[in-house]
């Protein structure tokens, strides 16, 4: 507290100056694919507005979003629950203090990365 | 500045009796969300590209209706708190606020917009 040294004191990490880790990257993509998760809730929304609207306009949009890029932007929202949800579980068991030492943390990471493609797979085979 | 006592200079800047709402309401929400994520997946993801008519019927039930009333309400107040934290990240003064405003009305309106939606679907 009795430091006087402030404005010149070092600066939260330069991303660009760091070699990319795998901590850091899934910690970033957690973020990513939180924010991207609007586009996918906006469609969902979309889809049921229209659905309560009238069977023409849910037509439409049914079609629009299994359309092809639909069912890309879907397939990758779909991927985005699983690694956000799966990334957010990892938060909450750093939270109790657990799992934070560099190699457990990596480990965790791997999990991750690995779970959530695999829950997308399984999804899109069982729905 | 050199002269400035240490309370002197915390005075003003908040009591460490406050100050963590925002990662409980995170973690409350998220903790939601881990079950209401898949249980969303697995009631709308059936339904997507049905017919109008099946559409409709199923959410006439009250368990897909009420699981997508709570992963859109939820979903949206977690997705509000998250770009919070991003704009506070990343984003400083007058513009941080004006667009954390818009965050939260964005947040509401698409929540209410989705409750309507399958309340009238539903009713």
């Amino acid at each position: 507290m009795a430091d006087v040294n402030r404005g010149n004191r070092p600066l939260s990490p330069h991303l660009t100056i760091y070699r990319p880790q795998l901590t850091s990257m899934s910690s970033i993509l957690t973020r990513i694919t939180g924010n991207a998760l609007l586009l996918g809730a906006l469609l969902v929304v979309w889809w049921f507005l229209a659905a309560a609207t009238s069977p023409e306009y849910y037509a439409y949009a049914n079609g629009w979003i299994t359309s092809w890029f639909g069912d890309l932007v879907m397939t990758l929202s779909l991927w985005a629950l699983w690694y956000h949800g799966f990334a957010g579980l990892r938060h909450l068991y750093w939270d109790t203090g657990r799992g934070l030492e560099i190699e457990m943390a990596e480990r965790l990471g791997v999990a991750v990365i690995v779970g959530s493609v695999v829950m997308t797979v399984l999804t899109l085979l069982m729905i | 500045m050199a002269y400035l006592t240490d309370l002197k200079r915390a005075v003003g800047m908040g009591s460490a009796r406050d100050g963590t709402e925002h990662h409980w309401a995170m973690t409350k929400s998220s903790a939601a969300l881990l079950i209401l994520i898949p249980l969303f997946i697995f009631t709308f993801g059936p339904m997507l590209g049905r017919p109008h008519a099946e559409v409709v019927a199923f959410y006439g039930n009250p368990f897909p209706a009420v699981i997508t009333a709570l992963t859109l309400v939820v979903g949206f107040m977690h997705f509000k708190g998250g770009v919070q934290a991003l704009l506070e990240d990343y984003v400083h003064g007058l513009t941080r606020k004006i667009l954390i405003l818009l965050t939260i009305c964005f947040s509401y309106g698409a929540a209410a917009a989705g409750l309507f939606a399958i309340a009238k679907i539903a009713l």
